[in-house]
């Protein structure tokens, strides 16, 4: 079975991972080895199968509108990598 | 035929409205507008390592209702998804989002325009997801991203429940799309499920915006208008990128599919973006969540708290009650007024005179004493005695304001006053023929002027008989009588 | 002291025959003696064991009997202890400070457990030898040079080198009863959604499952019953009652009917491990269970599933790990750059991979070829796993296909993924597990003996049944008594 070739540049685009040049290649054979193993799923017939949804059959699980005590901004904003006053720092967005 | 009128603009709206619940839509966090950044957080709308959602039943009941008053179809299931992507404002890198079974299927928003006429629009999805952090861009002079050195990022309004509502490309003007925003804005504030101002960003949209020739069957290329932050800027911006596209075809050029950010301040709107780069979401069910199943008794329930819709008032007002576009429009825009309105109505019978008093001299007396009518010491049923007795001819008009201004200050029933003070208005013929005959006598300059053809004096003579009766003269017996002696 | 088990720690505690800052005393010296050569804790909490020691102990002199009073507890550091470091294993998260703690942890503390430190793994618990974390190594306490077993290898080494009485870990496709197997202990996963995964930092959200690691069943059943139940905080907990198991253990399991998978025939896996299962399920006959032939002809594809849900989650799950908010942040001439630099000296290799390939399986265009399908062919392993206990009450079946191996033994990544061929069916179908000491072989040509794990696995919410069951068969075979770990002499305190 042959190895597939994913676009391993553009998937670590998506993933926001910069890779090196010898990264992508070895990713890219040992992602690929990967993928000949996983295509073995393509021989079960699962056309008439649901796709599992949850494991356990649960539904409506939501909670009541009242308020929870949340974190103190001090605490927060102490293990910011990078702060300015009471607000999260970033380098510049480049507008996409 | 202009060059305007060869081409039918193609607007859709898409809106993000945050619900207005006592917390976030995953987390205990309060829900408020305002306040110290990063102050309303917790692990959970921080997204940080091992929290997890749990999304509010308030919000969900919301979405329903809303879903309901626009005529949408409510499946028996539907699921939260994850909409993947990264930005700095997002906690997770992911919005809880959804994607392919969203709480409400379908539905359209009925809407009018100044002239009464009715319209509706449909509505491709209304669904539920997470609102993001607000990011403030520093150093470029402008507050905009482009030319930005570094953004500051708050996450108070983080994972606030929002409503994302998208109409099919179903409006044809900027007035129009004006019009579809106030009907939807009134319905939901008519539902009490946000508060929808744009001024606060509890609600927000954008508008894509194409042009096609009259007879083409083809729609033409679309571009997407953000950063209106008004309905008045919507309006202004819709015009002015319709105005852009027919231009543009008309010299010969094509439109490019881009976003286009609306400068308020110059009118104009520039290009944020020279090409579309295509999201890939990554749209797969959220795994921390569990599927909702919405019975039929749920629906029925939330369907039996909806009360009269805007735009069903609407058509109460206009068709049954014969009440013009305007002030029908004018009356429903306040709950408590529609209401306070009904209940003269109910008694009355008479709408026409009750949309006058209501918008005419009661809301001047509220304006300027503010307090509303509703919570003023005028009731609807004193009021319903009032118009009773301008109808009735026994009082005048200029008493009938009299007499509401005392009531303004808590006289209490008109009824009871004019009974009591003898202020019903003079209708005997005789009686008025005697004031004007005294007012004839003592002004024969006057009365010279008008048969010389200063008909504008008048007004001066059918004042002089009001003063004469102390304002109680039949004001039309008046005019009739002066007229005819007047001719002589 | 060291010796003690969990439970019997508890009693003594409870009874006031010792105390529990003596307790916690003898177990963080025994961390200082050997986990110099164990490698088992990132941390050591000395300070909070103390005091929390001491709470338990005025707690106990109030009146009040805990359910685990004084049991020192290592904790895997992906949970969530409010102001302790939690790292993951991973550069990323190498100095976080949590500022909360996780429901299961906080549920152990209540009921008086101590923790001792915070423990190894394979970091954010991808893998199966401890060998992916980047803050540490960690040593099978049986023999030096081999691997504990991942991801919960530190907690794992921890218990096993007697550095504390309970471990906590985390298994998504075996991470608790391979490293239980390796090390010679019990080690359980409950249902899925049995435990609340608040506070566990998340790898495969539909997969993951907190559990203990223990010397006992009855251990590992005392923990259970203290940290299952619903919690509002996971909307993925199962609200339905937990029947206790720590009062189900039994001594005969006459009329259980075990299942033996044919799929999961041993005679591949060599001689000696041959023998050591097929003995292993002689004695379930000889404590009165019926032995049946079971088949799940769809378990073969497990591994192929697994690799596609659990990277496909953990894609996302570890996209919040971009250097906003805490944690590593690398910088650079924009957000952009920022978090490709960030997540590239963040994360190690395998981390990578797994993203990269989760992140594949979602796109568009192989949506529904990998991760729809692989959902799909997750719900045959369950129908199969059904029609498995429509004959049978428990599965019996390896917990690994071999003993712990040595470093670097499996260097490329898929015959480390092999190793979770026994364990990942029962997770994806959601299936309460354990791995209990069966025997004993010198792998080889190696020195020390080491532990083998038979792996029993019961319907959904059977965990009563399945602790019954495997105590019986511990009392029966007491194969773990029967080699202590070479670290030297735990000295009397």
């Amino acid at each position: 079975m042959s190895s597939e070739k994913i676009d391993v540049r553009y998937v670590a685009e998506l993933a926001r991972i910069a890779l090196t040049d010898e990264e992508v290649d070895r990713f890219g054979e040992q992602l690929g080895d990967l993928l000949a193993h996983v295509n073995a799923l393509a021989e079960l017939d699962t056309n008439a199968v649901p796709a599992t949804a949850q494991v356990i059959e649960s539904r409506n699980v939501t909670r009541e509108d009242s308020v929870r005590p949340g974190l103190e901004r001090e605490v927060v904003l102490a293990q910011a990598p990078s702060r300015q006053g009471a607000f999260f720092r970033v380098p510049r967005i480049i507008a996409e | 035929m202009s060059a305007r009128e060869k081409y039918v603009p193609v607007i859709g709206i898409e809106c993000h409205v945050e619900l207005k619940t006592a917390t976030k839509m995953f987390c205990g966090c309060p829900n408020e507008f305002g306040g110290e950044p990063n102050t309303k957080v917790c692990p959970v709308c921080l997204g940080m390592p091992g929290a997890l959602p749990v999304p509010n039943a308030a919000a969900i009941e919301h979405m329903i209702a809303a879903g309901l008053a626009f005529g949408a179809d409510i499946p028996a299931f539907s699921k939260f998804d994850r909409k993947n992507y990264f930005y700095p404002d997002m906690p997770k890198d992911y919005q809880i989002s959804q994607y392919d079974m969203p709480l409400t299927q379908g539905g359209e928003v009925r809407y009018w325009l100044d002239d009464g006429t009715i319209k509706s629009c449909r509505l491709t999805r209304i669904h539920l997801e997470e609102d993001t952090g607000k990011s403030t861009h520093a150093g470029s002079g402008d507050g905009r991203i482009a030319g930005s050195a570094y953004s500051l990022i708050d996450f108070n309004r983080a994972g606030v429940p929002l409503m994302e509502c998208v109409s099919e490309p179903e409006i044809h003007s900027a007035q129009d799309a004006v019009a579809y925003l106030e009907a939807l804005r009134r319905t939901l504030l008519a539902l009490g499920v946000s508060d929808v101002k744009m001024e606060e960003g509890s609600l927000r949209c954008d508008a894509n915006v194409s042009v096609r020739l009259a007879d083409a069957k083809e729609l033409g290329t679309k571009t997407e208008i953000k950063n209106m932050n008004s309905f008045r800027s919507v309006g202004r911006a819709i015009e002015s990128e319709i105005e852009r596209q027919i231009a543009l075809l008309e010299s010969g050029g094509r439109v490019v599919q881009e976003t286009r950010g609306w400068d308020e301040a110059n009118g104009v709107s520039v290009s944020m973006r020279s090409k579309e780069e295509a999201h890939d979401y990554r749209y797969f069910p959220d795994p921390d969540l569990v599927p909702l199943e919405i019975s039929r008794e749920d629906v029925e329930r939330i369907r039996g708290t909806l009360g009269e819709l805007p735009w069903q008032r609407y058509e109460r007002y206009t068709a049954e009650y014969g009440i013009g576009p305007k002030p029908a429009t004018q009356l429903l825009d306040n709950l408590s007024l529609a209401r306070y309105f009904d209940r003269i109505v109910a008694i009355s019978a008479n709408p026409q005179q009750s949309a006058n008093f209501v918008l005419g001299d009661l809301s001047r007396l509220a304006n300027e004493n503010g307090i509303a009518i509703a919570d003023s010491k005028v009731s609807p049923e004193h009021l319903a005695e009032l118009i009773a007795l301008v109808e009735a001819k026994t009082i005048n008009s200029k008493i009938a304001k009299e007499l509401l201004a005392r009531m303004w200050e808590g006289a209490g029933s008109p009824k009871a006053l004019v009974e009591g003070e003898g202020l019903a208005q003079t209708s005997d013929p005789a009686a008025i023929e005697g004031f004007v005959d005294d007012v004839l006598a003592a002004n024969p300059g006057v009365v010279a002027d008008y048969r010389a053809g200063k008909t504008n004096v008048g007004g001066f003579l059918v004042g002089q008989v009001m003063k004469a009766s102390r304002g109680k003269a039949d004001p039309a017996l008046v005019n009739a009588l002066l007229a005819r002696k007047l001719q002589g | 002291m060291v010796e003690l088990l969990g439970a019997q720690i508890a009693r003594g505690v409870n009874a006031r025959e010792v105390s529990a800052r003596e307790v916690a005393e003898a177990f963080l010296a025994r961390a200082v003696a050997v986990d110099g050569r164990v490698g088992a804790y990132l941390t050591l909490l000395a300070e909070r064991a103390r005091a929390a020691a001491a709470r338990v102990a005025a707690r106990v002199a109030a009146g009040e009997q805990l359910p685990l009073a004084g049991v020192p507890v290592a904790v895997k550091d992906n949970m969530c202890l409010e102001g302790t470091r939690t790292t993951c294993g991973s550069r990323i998260l190498e100095g976080w400070i949590a500022p909360y703690t996780a429901t299961a942890v906080a549920r152990l503390i209540e009921a008086g457990a101590v923790p001792i430190g915070k423990t190894n793994l394979d970091e954010f618990a991808m893998g199966s030898s401890c060998e992916n974390s980047a803050l540490g190594v960690t040593r099978n306490p049986y023999d030096l040079e081999r691997v504990p077993g991942g991801s919960s290898g530190g907690s794992a080494a921890a218990v096993a080198a007697r550095e504390a009485a309970i471990g906590l870990g985390s298994d998504t496709g075996g991470s608790i009863r391979e490293p239980g197997a390796f090390c010679n202990l019990v080690g359980f996963k409950p249902t899925y959604g049995r435990v609340s995964r608040y506070g566990l930092i998340a790898f495969a959200s539909s997969l993951d499952q907190i559990g203990p690691l223990t010397r006992s069943v009855e251990d590992a059943a005392l923990a259970y019953d203290v940290m299952s139940g619903f919690d509002p905080m996971d909307a993925t907990s199962i609200d339905r009652p937990v029947e206790p198991a720590a009062t189900g253990l039994r001594t005969d399991i006459g009329g259980l009917r075990i299942g033996l998978v044919r799929q999961f025939d041993t005679q591949g896996l060599g001689e000696e491990i041959d023998e050591a299962y097929d003995r292993a399920y002689h004695d379930l006959q000889a404590l009165g269970a019926e032995l049946v032939d079971v088949t799940l002809p769809t378990a073969d594809y497990g591994l192929a599933t697994y690799y596609l849900i659990a990277p496909a989650e953990c894609s996302s799950n570890l996209a919040r790990f971009d250097g906003v908010r805490y944690g590593l942040r690398v910088d650079g001439a924009d957000v952009r750059e920022m978090y490709d630099r960030t997540r590239a000296a963040g994360f190690g290799p395998e981390v990578k991979r797994r993203i990269l390939i989760g992140t594949y399986a979602l796109s568009s265009g192989y949506y529904d070829a990998y991760y729809v399908r692989a959902q799909k062919a997750r719900t045959l392993i369950a129908r199969d796993f059904d029609a498995a206990f429509a004959q049978c009450d428990l599965i019996a079946c390896p917990a690994a296909s071999s003993p712990a191996f040595r470093f670097n033994a499996k260097s490329d990544p898929y015959s480390m993924y092999l190793m979770d061929y026994y364990t990942i069916p029962m997770s994806l179908a959601g299936l309460p597990a354990l791995s209990v000491p069966c025997g004993w072989v010198t792998p080889d040509g190696g020195s020390a003996p080491m532990p083998l794990g038979l792996q029993l696995c019961a319907p959904l919410f059977g965990e009563r049944l399945l602790l019954g069951a495997a105590h019986a068969y511990e009392r029966l075979t007491r194969h773990a008594d029967a080699h202590k770990p070479a670290l030297g002499e735990v000295a009397p305190t």
